[in-house]
């Protein structure tokens, strides 16, 4: 069932998280709405993995606090992984399993109803239906790409954690997952929280982004709203503002 | 094309057992596509096995006194290997795991850690009755020694063995969870360490004084003791086996404390994800 209206999805308040005496997030604080799509954007090192790993229950926060859909994370975690999915580049599905086992055992996991019905449904929706009986470590990068997609929408989830859900792709492929996470955000109502360094498709799939640097909140607001603010044609030349500080980065346009 | 969602959303469930199948059926899979991997689990066993039966044969034959240890050896040797494999069984599967990196995929899912636990044992026992059932045909064969004629104390060795290799085994993968693969060699060599002191080849009382006390408190000394009690004299040791289950029931307590210490640990240092060395 969805979180009620007025429940943030994901709630993030004066998080921190110190590796020894490496500070990776600074105290952020931010709320997610369900239903909405949100990027988190830095450049490397600004503590977009680490706070998406927090929020996942995956990471154990230093001081501050997490809930999604609710729940405290890590602490409550059990309570709502089975209605949250993620993709990861740090994460693989196996290799020698084929995608229809891959699927089946995750969808198992998840405690999908009707795990086969799913299956033919995601195979149908997202193509995969050519090689679904091939080994997952045999597949083309694109098509892995689709096969991590159906893995992270097996249990229909009310949210989805996305790193990097495009890195590697050819334009057509990319464009192609990117109409896929609109269609599922427009049937499902689903809320995406989505990391990556490809400014359009933050500025085509997102109606908000929240920048963070050296593991702050540097910046928050609709993509339309930061380009106009920062006096930018696109999001990209803002990112660049903002991670090389303003001055610098006007000085180098003029 | 839209991506439809059809209705029926999953369900939260304290224990699963369909969960547990999960991962078993994952690595079912696994062990299915690779005929290496199940070569492997008879292969090592075979070697061990046909070795110590050959100098078995040889010391009875030119020592009269051993002939009355007939099959101590070979017994010696399987019992060995169940508690080995019982061990790398498990350490195996959660190995897989890491070299797949699909830990983080699985720590995502509503698994829980008991959930996984007992996948993994029940994946341990399948990997080694793939790898004793034909070694233990081929003792018969080759020597005359059938494994499964100790009926009732073979199964009572069993458990007790099982439960001290899961036991490492939990402790292990707790190391791989907040160190990564490098901690690789603890899950392929720690038991060898218990391979002198638990005496399998040899009576405790071979052992100094000072290192008899530290053999003893290892449950499987009880197991190997009692496998000779069994075959040279013939009697069933219950006070033996009953020592040795209440050392593993310790054991474990100590294997699934350490585990949960270890993985609340690798979420404060965000170790779950890397996996790496």
């Amino acid at each position: 069932m969805p979180a009620a209206a007025a429940e943030p999805a994901i709630a993030v308040d004066r998080l921190v998280k110190r590796y020894k005496t490496v500070s990776a997030v600074d105290g952020i604080s931010f709320a997610i709405d369900t239903g909405s799509c949100t990027a988190l954007l830095g450049g490397n090192g600004a503590g977009k993995t680490t706070t998406i790993s927090t929020i996942m229950g995956l990471v154990e926060p230093t001081s501050g606090r997490v809930a999604v859909l609710g729940a405290e994370m890590p602490r409550q975690r059990h309570r709502v992984l089975h209605r949250i999915n993620f993709e990861s580049p740090y994460v693989n599905m196996p290799m020698r399993l084929t995608v229809r086992q891959n699927l089946n055992v995750f969808g198992m996991l998840y405690g999908c109803a009707d795990v086969r019905g799913r299956i033919r449904t995601l195979a149908d929706d997202l193509d995969l239906n050519d090689f679904l009986d091939r080994p997952t470590g045999k597949l083309s990068a694109g098509q892995k790409t689709r096969v991590a997609l159906a893995k992270s929408l097996i249990n229909e989830p009310e949210i989805l954690l996305l790193d990097e859900p495009t890195a590697s792709l050819d334009p057509d492929t990319a464009d192609w997952v990117r109409g896929r996470l609109e269609d599922y955000r427009r049937v499902r109502g689903a809320t995406i929280l989505l990391a990556s360094h490809n400014m359009s498709e933050v500025e085509r799939l997102c109606d908000r982004v929240i920048m963070l640097k050296s593991g702050r909140v540097e910046d928050d607001d609709a993509p339309a709203h930061l380009i106009n603010r920062y006096g930018r044609s696109n999001l990209e030349e803002v990112f660049l503002d903002i991670a090389r500080g303003r001055g610098e980065a006007r000085e180098m346009a003029q | 094309m839209t991506t439809s969602v059809p209705s029926g959303s999953p369900v939260y469930v304290a224990f699963s057992p369909r969960r547990v199948l999960a991962i078993v059926l994952r690595h079912w899979y696994l062990l299915r596509s690779s005929w290496p991997r199940v070569f492997d689990l008879m292969y090592w066993p075979a070697v061990q096995m046909l070795m110590w039966g050959f100098l078995q044969t040889y010391i009875s034959q030119s020592s009269g006194s051993l002939t009355r240890a007939a099959g101590t050896f070979i017994a010696a040797v399987m019992l060995w290997d169940i508690l080995f494999r019982g061990q790398l069984g498990f350490s195996i599967s959660f190995l897989e795991e890491m070299y797949a990196r699909n830990l983080g995929n699985l720590m995502m899912t509503p698994l829980r850690p008991f959930e996984f636990v007992s996948a993994l044992m029940i994946m341990s026992v399948i990997r080694l009755t793939i790898g004793v059932v034909p070694v233990s045909l081929l003792a018969i064969a080759f020597f005359g020694f059938n494994l499964w004629g100790l009926g009732f104390a073979l199964a009572v060795f069993f458990v007790n063995l099982f439960l001290t290799g899961w036991a490492v085994a939990i402790f292990v993968s707790g190391l791989l969870l907040r160190n990564g693969l490098g901690a690789e060699s603890m899950a392929w060599g720690i038991m060898f360490l218990m391979l002198p002191l638990t005496c399998v080849y040899y009576p405790v009382a071979v052992l100094p004084a000072w290192l008899q006390v530290f053999a003893w408190m290892l449950p499987p000394t009880y197991v190997f003791e009692g496998m000779r009690a069994l075959l040279v004299d013939h009697v069933f040791r219950t006070d033996l086996m009953i020592q040795a289950l209440a050392l593993n029931a310790v054991l474990l307590a100590i294997g699934v404390t350490g585990f949960l210490l270890l993985l609340r640990s690798a979420r404060r240092e965000g170790t779950l994800l890397q996996g790496g060395d």
